[in-house]
């Protein structure tokens, strides 16, 4: 990332070309990452009910990570399609903080630009991008950018989906593995930056006890009365903690 | 459970959530308060997938037993994911203890 802004920094307007592939370059890290994601959710797809287009089609018209792993699970235990549409909505709704981030920032662009960069809006590509922006390089090119590091997530997805689905069909009995395990613990590594102080924490606690208690209720509606109650949680226990900063409670 | 719809209706909310601001871009404020509380959107979704998923893998009762390699492996991988910040070691290592655990309780 610091080659790459000092290259950028140089007087002369980088080219839509060099700022494209600077951004698939920044994002390497972060495609590693999401690799094993990949892979597991199209291993584990099959398993869970959807079929081998089906599942490519999710990945490639949603391509929402969490969303779809969510899905997935939902999918296993047979809910109905509304309500996994339901919660696919709340899980990413924090898309929308991204979407108002980077607002300004395309707000030239024309709507060509703007529909492929929106739904390429993961967030990992959101990270690096805001970061960029943040650097204040302001390069009319940026959105270049921004679709270098979009294209190179979206064709990595892509391929790891394929790979489970086909790698996960070689493999004899591959439910019996306990790659069920797969999902829950990737969730773990995913909740675990999250737990940075204490509303954080209280709220993670609530909505896992809620769910436990909620579990049986019915069309999955725990894991939403879960989230719920782990939301109002956290924002209850921020609200009540004493401020650091003064007497205001302002939370932003 | 139709696939077709469950897909279109998925990338119809997560297309629309992402293009909303782009939409309306500079033209509105956010409640500050909404924006706050969506910072806890996805860990309380994910944790309330993953409680479920540990502690009741049959489906239908609460295992809470150090013979449920899920629980156990959920511990371990909740330990080396808050010291190596790391999110593939945390699924590596949690996936061998997972197993691991599988195999040592089945003597």
């Amino acid at each position: 990332m610091i080659e790459a802004s000092l290259t950028t920094n140089s007087s002369a307007t980088p080219s839509p070309f060099s700022e494209f592939i600077t951004g698939a370059r920044d994002t390497i890290p972060l495609v590693v990452g999401a690799i094993p994601f990949g892979l597991i959710f199209g291993t584990l797809a099959l398993g869970s009910g959807l079929s081998f287009g089906g599942t490519m089609a999710m990945s490639a018209f949603v391509f929402a990570g969490s969303a779809q792993f969510i899905a997935l699970g939902l999918v296993g235990v047979g809910t109905s399609w509304p309500l996994i549409v339901l919660t696919t909505f709340v899980v990413n709704l924090r898309h929308i903080l991204y979407s108002a981030t980077l607002a300004p920032h395309v707000s030239h662009l024309s709507r060509r630009w703007q529909i492929p960069l929106a739904f390429w809006l993961t967030d990992e590509t959101f990270v690096v991008v805001a970061n960029r922006y943040a650097q204040a390089i302001n390069s009319p090119q940026t959105h270049w950018y921004y679709l270098g590091s979009a294209v190179l997530m979206y064709a990595n997805w892509q391929l790891c989906t394929f790979l489970g689905l086909t790698i996960g069909q070689l493999l004899p009995n591959a439910a019996t593995w306990g790659l069920d395990f797969a999902m829950p613990v990737t969730f773990i590594g995913m909740v675990i930056p999250y737990l940075k102080n204490r509303p954080m924490i209280t709220s993670v606690i609530v909505s896992g006890i809620v769910a436990l208690v909620a579990y049986p209720v019915p069309h999955q509606m725990g894991l939403m009365i879960a989230a719920l109650a782990g939301i109002v949680t956290g924002v209850v226990v921020e609200y009540w903690q004493p401020s650091k900063e003064s007497n205001n409670r302002t939370t932003l | 459970m139709n696939e077709i719809y469950l897909i279109a209706g998925m990338t119809l909310v997560t297309f629309s959530i992402r293009y909303s601001m782009f939409a309306i871009a500079g033209r509105i404020e956010f409640p500050k308060r909404l924006v706050n509380a969506l910072r806890y959107v996805p860990p309380a979704v994910l944790t309330a997938i993953i409680v479920p998923a540990v502690l009741i893998p049959s489906g239908d009762e609460i295992h809470l037993s150090y013979t449920n390699p899920y629980l156990v492996g959920a511990l371990i991988a909740l330990g080396v994911g808050w010291f190596s910040k790391n999110l593939l070691l945390t699924i590596i290592i949690g996936m061998l203890a997972f197993w691991g655990w599988q195999y040592i309780i089945a003597f």
